[in-house]
């Protein structure tokens, strides 16, 4: 295993041997038309897997920012997700020195109430006291940009608010474990410039950070070891220009972008 | 050196592994505040949606309990129980809740599997919250049910206050109940098709509009089993306390003290077993 290697090395996230996968309930045809009948219309329902992560394993040591990379449906969120124990793994396990906290799609809260409550909601989820969260409430306001619609229920936002306060709510507090998924990077350029800020200074403050992009450009830019994920398989693990050239080549891209 | 011996030696530790049982409820009951939040805010937004609000918590149940005394008082005739509109009501109120904290409860996990896929948090408080929910309507409700209870001149007695320890009971009975149903319909989504059968059925055995005596009077054997129905000892036990003419006995007060405390541990442990599980894809 890869835990053997770098004895002087502080271990921080060990991912061994893991698997995750989906049972989904499907009809089991394709949309073409089947040689057994039916096809499209079939009314056969049949537990269909879908093996989203195959033994993957590595170790990730103390200060190391790793980027994800690889193509959509690789399996990279499937992976973060079990990370982040917020996702049953089917065998393997996952260690870490402190519970790793997810930045991605994020919290859905309640579309009916204000973006204030769900500042009080979301914050008491992630385990902190209502005092904590009355005292950051204004600031994580601010820091989304909400401050005139704060008192509106979520649901009259548009998909970039509410992203923009899903961040700023997660965003609040530091990590030690940080997993960003850039799923999340909607919204206008300038909080997409505020939020890239935050992140680079959770990033200094925290010991470790997963990046998923799909931008070659921050991940050489933010990494310092970039894994490179594809049908659920590891494909590579290593420096980033390495890795980052071979998934090039891979994808047929000339520039890095 | 195995992975887990260099994880352990290092001090990690596993991920989305379960806590044990009591460090779970411990956790749980720091995060308290949030279950009650959610309630709370999830009340409001409901009550936000139609005009009446917050009167359809007893508007609702006082219909039910109108169009079941107009049918079941009619087509029962003479043998109607004794004092049949308050008997009526306590029974439509408290099965209201029960009724209420079981659904809800079956839901409170696979509708907010976005809640448990984006953070990590004691899954029970979902149940919960979902019976806190229930709490809230259920205070008012029984103030009408006070009401109701003057208002057909029944005697005020220190025996209403009984209706504190015995509602408490209900409740963690209904915790119990919850925590149960919100796991079972995470294995077996189709359950939920289900529920408004079973809850149907009890209705119908609990003797919400009828004697139980009188009409098992000659089946001393199944009154016997009718009589060991938690839904039933409840209800029968809050209609002693403020009903006239019915009377609690210690067997009622035992019974409801073992279903509650057996639902709640039960409920609980059999919650916990399969934490790691939630929010997994199905």
């Amino acid at each position: 295993m890869a835990a053997k290697s770098k004895p002087e090395l502080k271990p921080v996230v060990i991912v061994d041997n893991v698997n995750v996968v989906y049972k989904v309930f499907a009809s089991g045809r394709r949309a073409t038309r089947g040689a057994a009948g039916g096809g499209l219309f079939s009314r056969k329902l049949q537990l269909r897997e879908v093996h989203a992560v195959k033994n993957v394993s590595f170790t990730i040591y103390e200060g190391e920012s790793v980027g994800i990379i690889g193509s959509n449906g690789s399996g990279k969120s499937s992976l973060m997700t079990a990370i982040a124990g917020l996702n049953p793994i089917e065998s393997g396990a996952i260690y870490a020195s402190a519970r790793p906290m997810l930045l991605g799609v994020g919290a859905v809260l309640l579309p009916a109430i204000s973006g204030l409550k769900n500042i009080l909601l979301g914050g008491l989820a992630m385990g902190y006291s209502r005092k904590e969260i009355n005292e950051n409430a204004e600031a994580i306001t601010k820091f989304a940009g909400l401050e005139e619609f704060i008192d509106l229920p979520m649901k009259t936002y548009s998909a970039g608010m509410s992203a923009r306060l899903r961040f700023s709510i997660a965003a609040s507090r530091d990590h030690d474990i940080l997993i960003i998924d850039e799923a999340l990077a909607v919204g206008d350029q300038e909080f997409r410039n505020r939020s890239e800020a935050r992140m680079r200074e959770m990033r200094d403050r925290a010991g470790t950070v997963f990046l998923v992009s799909h931008s070659m450009k921050s991940i050489l830019d933010t990494c310092t070891r970039v894994i490179w994920i594809e049908k659920g398989e590891m494909l590579m693990d290593g420096k980033p220009e390495k890795v980052v050239k071979a998934y090039n080549k891979h994808t047929g891209s000339t520039t890095i972008d | 050196m195995s992975v887990a011996d260099y994880a352990k030696q290092n001090g990690l530790k596993k991920v989305g592994a379960r806590e044990p049982l009591l460090e779970y409820v411990r956790h749980a009951w720091q995060r308290r505040d949030f279950a009650y939040v959610m309630a709370l805010y999830t009340n409001q937004a409901q009550n936000s949606k139609n005009r009446l609000g917050r009167w359809w918590i007893v508007l609702l149940p006082t219909l039910q309990a109108a169009v079941y005394g107009l049918i079941f008082g009619v087509l029962l005739g003479g043998s109607r129980p004794e004092n049949f509109i308050p008997y009526l009501f306590t029974g439509v109120f408290l099965f209201s809740f029960l009724q209420g904290a079981f659904a809800n409860g079956a839901t409170s996990v696979t509708s907010n599997i976005g809640l448990v896929r984006s953070l990590s948090f004691p899954r029970i408080l979902l149940p919960t919250n979902a019976v806190i929910q229930q709490v809230f309507s259920l205070l008012p409700q029984v103030g009408l049910l006070l009401v109701t209870l003057i208002a057909f001149r029944q005697p005020i007695t220190v025996n209403w206050l009984l209706l504190i320890p015995i509602l408490f009971l209900m409740v963690i009975f209904a915790f119990g109940l919850a925590t149960i149903s919100a796991r079972l319909t995470v294995h077996v989504q189709d359950l939920n098709k289900l529920i408004p059968f079973i809850t149907r059925i009890v209705f119908y055995v609990s003797g919400i509009f009828f004697s139980m005596d009188k009409v098992l009077h000659n089946y001393p054997v199944a009154l016997q089993i009718a009589n060991l129905n938690p839904v039933y000892v409840y209800i029968s036990l809050a209609r002693g306390a403020v009903v006239e003419g019915y009377s609690m006995n210690a067997t009622m007060w035992i019974s409801a003290i073992a279903w509650a405390a057996s639902f709640l541990v039960i409920g609980v442990w059999f919650f916990w077993k399969a934490e790691e599980r939630y929010g997994r894809e199905i």
